[in-house]
This record gives structure tokens, sequence and C-alpha cells, in this order.
């Protein structure tokens, strides 16, 4: 029994000595790489808010795998510092076909992969084929539909991914053939599902491309390095074979994940992290008058859904005074102010605001929209008698239907507070439930009112109005009305290959959704607040695609 | 001793089978998809999505399906980190977890024990008020809120140790402490407790008798008798500290397991719910018999079932 005392004690100290040792030996060897780099003012340190899924431009589906993808990668298209695509691998801009269906694409000569190999026009053909292919599982595949020809035959199996209309007429041209004209094509082609994909590399990776760095290639301004397939932390690593390195300042940028703003906050008030990811609502009101605090409007559009059936039976939203008199009781400026206090601006539309501009006006497409559905407590209250009446009852209680964060409850209890104030006779049963639950719920059309949000797929209106045509996919409130259909058909078809006429029906298009029918209630466009060093200049952040760039960042002193 | 062991692995293997197969049809209840992109996935995307995963099938063949994979070790590939297996993520999440929960182990079980003693010894004096006060502090406080606090005065203010991350050493100090906050306050209490009634026994007087002094008799004959039913608190603990704080975790930010356990429930990552649950069950169930065997070692008169019957 003795032995066996010792034995055990022996044991448990040589583990502990063990792990002492690694420990230690790995903190010795981390913090002698961070001595360098801290001498070296081209390194820069950030702070994001969640792993990374994937390296895999097919596969990603998510905010953190977009960003590493912006940061690694480029496509024909790239997005500038005020989000305007412009050309980056295509050298210069395409030949269009008279029709607008054809477009010929010249690669740059001098694009390469981190490896050596040349960006090729197969690479792109390559890429685009297995996005599309349905055995890849690509959830973002449909970013293809209706876009490239043949792209939806494909995805549902009725053509094989060697008919996508995408050719390689030799290394450097491209050839890509459209299902109908495509006015925000350019910024599509800045989207991450359309990065070209080194089938060479790909194919060494056996089935692995994109689980880990070592597993993944550049062709972009960083090539990603220290990342272990789940890990908290990874770095980008200057590019030397990127055709456009002298334009790259920094050397190195290190990332560190943290989900809590509080250890966020901490890391920077220490110094060790020159940027925050978006800091929460609360933590937001703390630091909203900081000078190191900068703020940025979200292309994200935040709205009350109304649900006109339930079970196949009308509800009372379906009466079109209800859903006026919801829709202007309640004080957006106050919640965007008080609730969030984040940068986010007051809205009175679905399209936001900075997505798209006219082609005549050049106006942004919000101001000349302008606003559709404001704030107005006495109509609101002669809509909702007038609706009562219609529906012939004296009082409604409406389910509430939203997430379950910190944020959506204040946000439940705000909406309660005004609307059961400003509507008498209105109980509003608030129901905050996990995101995937709130989404369930949404597609069986189990709720009255939804706090809905979205965020735009390509810039052009079309991504946020095609949403309630009838039946369409995420309308989910059985909203239905055939001039409506009609606008965003002839948007779509008609006048694809006119720009001016297209606006036009744009706008009538969300005149008509939310003035008219309000068939959701606007309520603000989503910005988020930073802590960023004064010292970090031309940090851009983006409206879509990778939420920001560092090819052009600089630290000053 | 070989019998009681083979006996306990056909337990071990049994109470695994029953723990996966229950969580797996709980998990079916779960609302939604594991698609991430669900809000924006047409129907016949998502079929095509649920054929390539094998979740088109009925729910008794997916179970057939998954335990047959089980049984060759293959836990099948996460759905939110695309394309990697969940081994590895197990394997690469782990290593993080567990040595903070064996150091927290450490450091709460010799502090809790010292603790425990002091105040058993010198009951009634401030050295046992001061350290019932640090138990019941210790038990009564989550352990995040510690963390936030020794993040913020010792690793902002003071700047002693690294904020968070996870980079050597130094920077598993402020989350080891953290952690090791409850077990000091239980085994303390535990401690003091069994000790002060082993102190009142008739063999310890007799011990006292015979001439030895007081630290000689609690050393030699009071502590290891009054180790017996901590052993029994610390093993279950030992597997909720190893498998990970969700919150401790995350405030430190540690590439660890149990905050990874908790996102796989939220984005419906079955695979990844399955393998860290088994992996759970199987801790749990070895250190159970680890308490069983040491036990035996403590104290050599309890016998393990089948030797006793000798």
């Amino acid at each position: 029994m003795e032995k066996s005392k010792k034995l055990v004690f022996m044991t448990l100290l040589i583990a502990l000595a063990l792990i002492v040792s690694a420990c230690s030996s790995g903190s010795k060897d981390s913090s002698d790489k961070k001595g360098e780099g801290s001498k070296d003012k081209k390194e820069f340190n950030m702070i994001e808010v969640a792993e990374i899924p994937t390296g895999d431009p097919a596969l990603a589906t998510d905010a953190a795998s977009f960003i590493v993808l912006g940061q690694t990668m480029e496509g024909l298209y790239a997005l500038d510092k005020n989000d305007k695509p412009v050309p980056a691998l295509s050298d210069g801009k395409p030949k269009v076909s008279k029709d607008g269906k054809e477009y010929t694409f010249k690669i740059k000569k001098d694009a390469k992969w981190s490896n050596g190999d040349p960006v090729t026009a197969k690479d792109f053909v390559f890429a685009w084929r297995r996005a599309v292919d349905p055995a890849t599982g690509a959830e973002y595949a449909y970013m293809f539909s209706d876009v490239v020809k043949n792209a939806d035959k494909i995805m549902n199996s009725k053509a094989k991914p060697e008919e996508l209309g995408v050719e390689a007429t030799d290394d450097n041209t491209l050839k890509v053939t459209l299902e109908h004209p495509v006015p925000y094509l350019d910024s599509l082609l800045a989207f991450g599902t359309y990065l070209p994909m080194n089938q060479k590399f790909f194919e060494q990776t056996k089935g692995k491309y994109g689980t880990n760095s070592d597993n993944m290639i550049a062709n972009g301004p960083f090539v990603l390095k220290d990342w272990n397939g789940s890990g908290l932390t990874w770095s980008y690593v200057k590019n030397d074979k990127y055709y456009d390195k002298d334009k790259v300042n920094l050397n190195k940028v290190n990332v560190q994940v943290a989900k809590t703003p509080n250890t966020a906050v901490n890391l920077y008030n220490t110094g060790k992290a020159d940027r925050t990811a978006a800091l929460s609502a609360e933590y937001a009101k703390q630091y909203q008058n900081n000078k190191e605090a900068s703020t940025f409007e979200e292309s994200s559009s935040w709205y009350l859904k109304f649900n006109m059936k339930r079970d196949g039976k009308e509800t009372p939203l379906a009466n079109k005074n209800i859903r006026k008199a919801l829709a202007m009781a309640f004080d957006k400026k106050a919640y965007v102010d008080t609730v969030l206090s984040n940068g986010s601006i007051t809205s009175d539309g679905l399209v936001p605001r900075g997505l798209a501009n006219g082609p005549k006006s050049g106006k942004d497409f919000r101001e000349e929209s302008g606003n559709l559905m404001s704030y107005d407590v006495k109509q609101a209250q002669e809509y909702w008698k007038k609706g009562l009446k219609e529906l012939g009852v004296k009082e409604l209680t409406l389910d509430y239907l939203s997430d379950d964060t910190e944020t959506a409850k204040k946000t439940g209890e705000f909406f309660q507070n005004q609307l059961e104030t400003n509507l008498k006779g209105l109980k509003l049963k608030l129901s905050n439930v996990p995101f995937k639950v709130r989404i369930d719920k949404t597609q069986k059309q189990d709720y009255d009112i939804s706090m809905a949000g979205w965020g735009a797929d390509y810039l052009d209106p079309m991504t946020y109005l095609d949403l309630y045509v009838t039946d369409g996919g995420n309308n989910q409130a059985s909203y239905s009305n055939k001039k409506y259909d009609q606008l965003i058909e002839d948007a779509k078809v008609k006048y694809a290959n006119d720009s001016e006429k297209r606006w036009e029906k744009l706008l009538e298009a969300e005149k008509l959704l939310i003035q008219e029918d309000t068939a959701i209630a606007p309520i603000y466009q989503r910005g988020h607040l930073v802590l960023i060093k004064p010292s970090v200049k031309n940090f851009e952040e983006h409206l879509f695609g990778p939420d920001y760039t560092l090819k052009n960042v600089k630290i000053e002193k | 001793m070989v019998k009681y062991l083979a006996q306990r692995v056909v337990y071990l293997i049994i109470t695994l089978f029953v723990i996966t197969s229950f969580t797996f049809f709980l998990m079916k209840f779960l609302p939604g998809t594991p698609f991430q992109n669900e809000e924006k996935l047409s129907v016949e995307q998502r079929e095509i999505l649920n054929e390539k995963y094998g979740l088109n099938k009925p729910v008794p063949v997916q179970y057939v399906n998954y335990m047959k994979n089980v049984a060759t070790g293959d836990l099948g590939n996460s759905f939110q980190f695309d394309n990697q297996p969940v081994t590895d993520l197990l394997k690469s999440r782990i290593g993080p977890s567990l040595q903070l929960g064996f150091q927290a182990m450490i450091v709460g079980t010799i502090v809790g024990i010292a603790l425990g003693v002091l105040a058993a010894m010198f009951q009634n004096t401030w050295i046992d008020y001061g350290s019932t006060f640090l138990a019941v502090l210790g038990k009564s406080i989550p352990s995040f809120v510690f963390a936030a606090l020794l993040q913020y005065y010792i690793g902002v203010k003071l700047g002693w140790l690294p904020v968070a991350s996870w980079d050597g050493f130094a920077s598993s100090i402020l989350p080891t402490i953290a952690l090791a906050i409850f077990p000091v306050a239980t085994a303390a209490r535990f401690m003091r407790t069994e000790l002060i009634e082993v102190l009142s026994s008739d063999y310890i007087t007799l011990a006292k008798a015979k001439g030895n002094s007081r630290m000689e008799v609690a050393i030699k004959h009071a502590i290891r008798n009054a180790l017996i039913p901590l052993i029994t608190v610390l093993g279950p603990m030992a597997v909720s500290l190893m498998t990970g704080s969700m919150v401790v975790e995350q405030i430190f930010a540690i590439p660890g397991i149990g905050e990874q356990f908790v996102k796989s429930i939220t984005t419906n990552d079955f695979p990844i719910i399955m393998g860290t649950t088994i992996f759970f069950a199987v801790l749990l169930t070895v250190i159970v018999l680890i308490v069983d065997i040491l036990y035996g070692i403590i104290d050599p008169r309890i016998r393990l079932a089948g030797g006793a019957k000798k």
C-alpha cells in the first residue's frame, strides 16, 4: 500500500512538472515572437468575436470566414474604401456583349498564388463549378442562382457542373455567360463565393482544404498563419507573391478572439489590441463619447415583420389599418438612442442608407425614396381605432417573437411599453427564444409580429426588395400584392438593361411595400461601435462582403 | 481487483451506450437545422444539404449509422467547422480545459485541505472564522465574478499577469485561481466538518493518551480518515472542472471545450454535441472508477467489491 501511495504521488508530481515545463517553454517562444514584433511598427493587433469556421470559399457562410477570405484572397473585383466594386484580378473592365449577358474578363498576368503558381482563368472555372455542384453542399451557392447560366439547374441536379456558364478560353481569358443581364454583377464578383481556387493545391489537401492555415493558399495581400482549425488566435503575414504587395504596409496582423466585450475592452486598454470588435449595446453606450470610438453604419435593415396568416387563418395583422397603427406607434429615435447607442440610425424604409445611388440623380436610394413610415402617435391611434372597428373587437393580444440575447430582451420590453401605451387595448406577449427557434417559428409562420433583420447579399436595393414577392422564400408573412410582384419582375427582367427605369421601379416598389401596404414596419439600420487606436489609419470597413480589409492599413507614430 | 475492474468496464460500456442513445434522440428534438445560413436557403437547397449530411433519412436509420461509426471510432465531421473531424476538434480543444481543470483541482484541493485542517485544529478561533468566511465566499460567489475581478485588478490595474489569451503558463494562472475558488471552498468545508468529527473519536483520544502531540495525532491518524468523504466529492468536481467552464473560458479567451460544447448546441452541430457528450461520459465514468480505487489506497480497510468477499 505504501508503494502504491508513493506511485500515485509521483505520477501526479511528474504530470504537474510536465505541464508546467511545457507551458513555460511555450510561453518563452511566444513572448520572444511578440517582442520582435512590437519593435516593428508594421504589426497590428486586433480582436475578433468568433473563430474561423472555414477557409474554403465555397463553404463559407459567416462573417468570420468571409473576413479571412477578404484578407487572403482576391477575386475578379474587390471593394474600394467607398464600397465601390473595382477590378482586382480582372485586368481592367470586362468586355460586355450587347445584350448584357456575356462578359469576357482578362486576368492580370502578374497575379500569383502564394505557392508561386500563376492565377489563371481555369482557377475561376474550377471554383465556380465546385460551388454550384450539389455534392459540395455549399450553402451560399444561391449567390450564383439566377445569375450565372445554368446555376439553378446544376444546383437542383438537373444539369452537370460542367454546364455552368463559365469558360476559360485561354489561361488569361474568362468568359462568363449570364441568365439575363445582372446590373449588380460587379459587386457579386467581389464576394467570397466567387473567389478562384487553385485546383492543384486543392487536390493536394485531400479533402482538408480550408481546415487550417497549412491547408490554405492565398492570392491576396496576406497569407493566413498559425490557425489550427478551431483556435482563438491566428495571424496574417504579408504575401510576398501578391502582385500589389508594394501597397501593403503591414508585415503582420495578430488576431485574438475575445467573446466577451469586457475582455476585448480590457485587452484594448492594456495595449494588447489596437482595435476591438463591435461592442455590445451596454459597452457601446459606455464608450460612445470616447475619442477612440468609431462607428460604422452596416448594410443591415431591422424591422417588425407582420404575419398575416397563421395556421391557415388570417391574423389581425391581415388588416392594413392595424399594421399601419403598429408601424407608427413607437419612437424609433428613443429606441436607437437609449437601447442600442452603437451607431445605429433610425430608418423609415427597408433599403438601408449607403447601399446604392441613382443612375441619373446620383442620390442615395434611401434619400431619394424618403421617409415612408415615421413615428406619429396621433395618426397611429386613428388607424388603430379604424382597424379595431373593422375587426369588430375592442382589444387585441399579439405575440411578439424575438431572439433571447440581452439586447433583444430589452428591445422587446421597449416595444411592449411603447405600443401598449400608445395603442389602447393592445397587449403584446413577448417571446424571446434562441436564434434557431426564432428561424424555425418564422419559417412555420408561428408568430404575429417578429423582429427581423436582413443584410445585403449584393450592392443593390433588389437584395432587400425581392424578399417580399408573393410566396418568396423569405416572405414568411403571407404578404402578397400583384402590383408589387410586377414591379420587381420588371426591375429584374424588363428593365435589366435600362438602369433609370429599373431604379424607378425599385423606388415605386419600396413605397408600395412600406407606405401603402405596410407589410413591415421599418425601425433602424444597424450600426456598430469599435475602439480603435488613433495611430491606425486606412482601416476600411465594408457594407457587404468581408466586414473590413486590412490591405491599406497603416500605423502612424 | 481484476474482476472488479472488468465488471466496471462492462458497466462503463453500458452507461456509454445508454447516454449516447439518449442524447442522440434528444438532439433530434432540437428545432432548426445545422445550416448556418438556413434563413436564406431555398427548400430545394435545404433538401440537397440534408441529403449530403444524411439528415433526410429516418431517425432510426441515422441512429444505426451513427452508432456503427462510433463503434469504429469515427465521430463524424463538424457542421460548424466544415470538414473538420470531431475527434480533431476535441483533441485541439480538450488540452487547455484539462490543464486548467487539473491545475484548479490541485490548487483547490491543497489550499482547501490546508484551510479545513487549520479551521478544525483551531476551532472557534479567528483562524476558524476566517477560513469559514473564505469558504462561504467561495461557495456563494460565482467563478465568473472572481474571473472578472481577477482580470481587472491583477491583469489590467496591476499588470502582473496576462489579461486574457492562451499563451503559456502565465496566462493560465488567473483562470486557474478563478476556477480553484470553488474546490477550495468545498474542500475546506468538508475537511473541517470531517476532521472535527474524527478528532472527537475514541481512537484519537487513545492516541493523545499515548503522549502524541496534537499535530502528530492530526497528521498521522485524523486527516487520512477525514479525506475519504472528501474524495467522493472531488471525483465529480474534477470532471466538471476538466470539461471546462464556459464562462471562465470566455472571459480569459481560452480555446477550451466548455464554450465549444454550448455553442454546438445552439448551432445544432449534431456531431460535436454527440462527440463531446461521449467524451464527457467517458471522463466521468473513468474518474468515478479512479475514486473507488483511491478509497482502497487511503483506507486499506475498504475493500473493493470482489476483493472483500475473499
